[in-house]
């Protein structure tokens, strides 16, 4: 395939992420230094005490990229590193004195940051993924029917049924659940593209797919419906039905696919309005926020959104500065609204610089599914890149009165463990599949390691899931999808 | 989908944030002031609305000087429960946050003295306020206002029942709470929105309206001073049951036709329905609205109001029964006084103004409204003739009660019955002296009985007339 010559050889770039992730670091640590000054008693143990487990935390992390993945992309670390500490900065600055919030955050960034190295130390190629296609499709499920089940269930928590109960700490599986779905449908639709770009009637300019390569459509979509009945969370609905449009769109580059998607999300969505009374509150809520009686109603009122839109006015275009501002007025500051609290803080230009972070993230993301040479690793950095961008969105979106607001959390910056442990997982999964897009291609004498067992996985895979279609797709995908990468 | 969140983004912070800042449920504003030395609000030179030396944690304290007296103006200053009256109209001026004071704003920015807002002097008469407050028994629900029928200037408005607004600007969030829950229970006050009676209760106006009815019949050229109006004892309409009755207590019954005079002085019901029934349900919605009803009420006067109704597409009953200021008409004591206050100043309303002055923390004078035509209701000869007949309402007929030794003054009474057996809303309106009106006042007991309502009006009303014109 590639020519790999000497003067062309990938650069591991290692040394720009350190000095990048000292910016970071920077960033987050000057922000807490600054919620400190306004501390009754500043710069006390607990401030050093947090800034330096930050650092350390992400040192280490730093370090075992360079053990093991030292083609990964050098931007994605530091930015990750950045949302998070401010996360935690602002978390800490909005705990009422009592409040644990703050501390629980660094422990749950701590065990994330440590899920996602083993994750990175342990899984070595991400490609060993794919083998576990259909288990990943069970876990799925089971992940997302745990909350349902007595005994574990947390019950209901403000109207939805997302939690579990591990020991003393609730947990949300669905979070997780958005990783084992984008590996699924990643193996799934690496396998089955042709069959499915192929097949199918032409109506128009669109081709239509056969009713019965269908089946995976449906079932994504009953998915998203049953978590948006049983559990009641709009928010994680749209996310895992967006996931899988952009997927299987980015996988066989037919916009019919994605036009039945959304009319179907859109069909389903409208029904739930009409049968659903939580939906129809939050679509009403929405477009009615500022009459009085949805302002005032409770549960289901305005008030939160309304609530936000005041404070992040009254940051305006620089904010009131960190710890100035009021955030505390905002129901779930710390977490559902925390969007609202920075932009109240920080203002217009910090508001932006964080979304600018995440845009980076996300086309990093998208970079390393560029670069990467086996579909299932596109298909898989796409979804999961997708993922945090789209629940971005959701967030961000819902919180600026754009789309109905959701219970979906802003990833790294919302507290949260569930959420941090995902979303860091996805960083792990991101930085495995970036390395091996940036890594030298063939197996030269200069790389020994990791890459004759990648390829020994590789050829192994199709045995396992390929065997339903006979098909081995393994081979890089044609133009096509890199072309619908190229277009989102 | 980025360049969206962007979009929504700068929308909320920069684009639209003024206007949220500006909602009225929006906290920040007032926890932002709320310690600020505010500008208080005047009467005469006096405080009635003042930020004094607080306790260390909030340095300035709103309070209320006469709480009850003026709560219906001022409104309340709230951590909790937001900003209303002219508290809230004119809160950039007392929060010195207003362009106006952008010098003095740089002056403390680099003097590095606290910020001080501008107070605001009102056109009240602090003397007539109290007088007209304590005209209203405690227990019964009832306003008055009273003006300058040539500036507009409002010297008087008050209403029973009325709270302390110290109640809910205070400190402890527990305690204000209890005191606003324990307020809101009282029927006939509103804090949310925050109006009282005289500009916020939409009350059937009666046959104060019948002032509305002449204006329009002398309008459309029909009739004139000498017309002669039929007078039945009831009227009855084609189709249903209903009779519409004269009013029993007077004269009425005496005269089977009768002149304008004769029928206002009287208050006659079914001579008006016949002129409503002869001109039609436009012509009477028509110098309705020229007086008044449906219509805003300019920008001087800084207080939430409700607005007066007219109904429409009316059967030939229901515009009878409208034309006599029952069924579903419906108007504010301010507007009442606004229609009166028109017929004497020669048919041209003026814009209600409560603001003498506006002055700076240095007492520089920075807004100083000026006397501001709001409309044209009818024409002087009309008017002129009104108030002719509203003179002898008072010299030769119902509203004798009303009569000042040695002042012509110009009346109408009003009696619109309520639901509840025998109750009214009793209205008194009228000003003096006739041929050079200072003074409008507009009286409204509500609920009371004819002998009750009898007493607490007209003689209510020459207290004000004698204690303005005696000024």
């Amino acid at each position: 395939m590639t020519q790999t010559h000497a003067d062309t050889m990938p650069k591991p770039r290692r040394n720009v992420e350190l000095a990048l992730l000292v910016l970071a670091l920077t960033v987050s640590i000057g922000a807490n230094a600054l919620i400190s000054i306004d501390d009754q008693n500043s710069f006390d143990t607990d401030f050093w005490f947090q800034s330096s487990l930050l650092a350390v935390a992400a040192l280490v992390f730093h370090v075992v990229l360079r053990l093991r993945a030292k083609y990964a992309d050098p931007v994605i670390l530091p930015i990750v590193v950045a949302l998070n500490g401010l996360g935690l900065a602002m978390i800490h600055r909005l705990d009422a004195p009592g409040d644990d919030t703050g501390n629980n955050q660094m422990r749950w960034t701590l065990i994330a940051m440590a899920v996602a190295i083993a994750v990175i130390w342990l899984l070595k190629d991400h490609r060993v993924l794919r083998r576990f296609t259909f288990i990943s499709l069970a876990a799925s499920a089971l992940l997302l029917i745990l909350p349902l089940v007595p005994g574990i269930t947390a019950g209901e928590i403000l109207g939805a049924r997302v939690w579990i109960r591990l020991g003393p700490m609730t947990f949300q599986p669905g979070e997780v659940a958005k990783i084992t779905l984008a590996i699924f449908f990643a193996g799934y639709l690496s396998s089955n593209r042709d069959l499915i770009m192929l097949a199918g009637r032409k109506i128009g300019p669109m081709q239509f797919p056969r009713f019965k390569d269908m089946g995976p459509m449906i079932t994504a979509w009953l998915v998203s419906i049953g978590v948006l009945i049983f559990q009641r969370d709009l928010g994680s609905s749209i996310l895992f039905f967006g996931l899988f449009i952009v997927m299987i769109y980015v996988a066989t580059s037919r916009i019919s696919w994605v036009v039945i998607g959304v009319s179907l999300i859109l069909g389903g969505g409208f029904l739930a309005s009409q049968v659903f009374s939580h939906v129809a509150l939050r679509i009403d809520s929405w477009l009615n926020a500022f009459t009085e009686e949805v302002f005032g109603r409770s549960p289901g009122g305005s008030g939160q959104i309304v609530e936000g839109l005041f404070g992040m006015a009254s940051g305006g275009l620089v904010g009131t500065g960190l710890g100035q501002g009021r955030p505390n007025l905002v129901p779930f500051a710390n977490s559902d609204m925390i969007i609202a609290s920075f932009g109240e803080e920080l203002g217009l230009i910090g508001l932006f610089a964080i979304v600018m972070m995440y845009l980076l993230l996300f086309t990093r993301g998208f970079r390393a599914a560029l670069g990467t040479r086996d579909a299932f690793g596109k298909l898989l950095a796409c979804g999961l890149s997708f993922a945090v961008a789209l629940q971005c969105f959701v967030v961000i979106g819902g919180v600026t009165r754009l789309i109905p607001l959701t219970g979906l959390t802003t990833p790294f910056l919302a507290a949260g463990g569930s959420s941090l442990l995902a979303n860091w997982i996805i960083v792990g999964l991101l930085l495995m599949i970036s390395h091996t897009a940036r890594g030298p291609v063939d197996t030269t004498p200069m790389q020994p390691g990791r890459t004759p067992e990648a390829q020994k996985t590789a050829t192994q895979t199709p045995a396992v899931t390929g065997g339903r279609s006979g098909k081995n797709s393994t081979q890089t995908l044609p133009d096509a999808p890199t072309e619908a990468v190229k277009q989102l | 989908m980025f360049a969206l969140i962007f979009g929504a983004i700068s929308y909320v912070q920069v684009v639209g944030a003024d206007e949220l800042k500006a909602n009225a449920w929006n906290k920040r504003a007032i926890l932002q002031n709320y310690c600020n030395d505010r500008g208080a609000i005047l009467v005469d030179g006096a405080p009635i609305a003042e930020s004094v030396e607080g306790s260390e944690s909030c340095k300035f304290q709103r309070t209320y000087t006469q709480p009850e007296l003026y709560a219906g103006i001022t409104g309340y200053f709230s951590k909790n429960y937001g900003v209303t009256g002219l508290e809230r109209a004119m809160d950039a001026q007392l929060a010195g946050s207003s362009d106006q004071l952008f010098l003095d704003r740089i002056g403390q920015l680099f003097l590095g003295n606290q910020p001080k807002g501008a107070s605001v002097e009102l056109t009240i008469d602090p003397e007539i306020q109290k007088l007209a407050y304590d005209l209203i028994p405690d227990g019964q629900r009832g306003s008055i206002v009273v003006t300058e029928p040539k500036t507009g200037n409002i010297l008087a408005m008050v209403s029973k029942p009325s709270y302390d607004p110290n109640l809910i600007a205070s400190q402890d969030a527990a305690k204000e709470q209890a005191s606003y829950n324990e307020i809101i229970k009282v029927p006939g006050i509103n804090l949310n929105p925050s109006v009282s009676g005289p500009t916020g209760a939409l009350l059937a106006p009666g046959s104060v309206f019948k002032i509305v009815d002449t204006a329009a019949a002398l309008r459309s050229g029909k009739y004139n001073a000498d017309s002669q109006l039929p007078n039945p004892a009831e009227m009855s309409f084609p189709g249903i049951q209903y009779r519409l009755p004269n009013y029993a207590g007077g004269n009425c019954y005496t005269r089977t036709t009768a002149d304008f005079a004769f029928a206002l002085q009287q208050s006659c019901n079914t001579p008006f329905a016949s002129i409503a029934e002869k001109l039609g349900e436009e012509a009477i919605a028509d110098q309705a609205a020229r007086f008044g009803w449906g219509q805003e009420l300019g920008d001087q006067l800084k207080l939430d109001y409700a607005v007066s109704t007219f109904p429409r597409d009316l059967d030939a009953a229901g515009l009878a029964q409208s034309a006599i200021g029952q069924r579903d008409v419906r108007a504010t004591p301010l507007q009442v006084a606004l229609m009166t206050s028109a017929v004497a100043n020669g048919g041209v309303q003026m814009t209600p103004n409560l603001i003498k002055a506006v002055r700076s923390p240095d007492l520089r004078v920075i807004d100083e409204p000026k006397p501001v035509p709001l409309r044209t209701s009818t024409t002087p000869e009309i008017a002129s003739q009104i108030t002719e007949w509203m003179t002898s309402v008072v010299s030769q007929g119902i509203g004798a009660g009303a009569a000042v030794p040695g002042v012509e003054v110009a009346g109408k009474t009003g009696t619109a019955e309520l639901g509840t057996e025998g109750l009214n809303n009793s209205w008194f309106t009228g000003f003096a002296p006739a041929n050079d009106p200072q003074v409008s006042v507009t009286v409204v007991m509500q609920g009371v009985d004819i002998t009750t309502g009898a007493q607490l009006t007209s003689p209510n009303a020459k207290k004000i007339f004698e204690a303005v014109l005696n000024k």
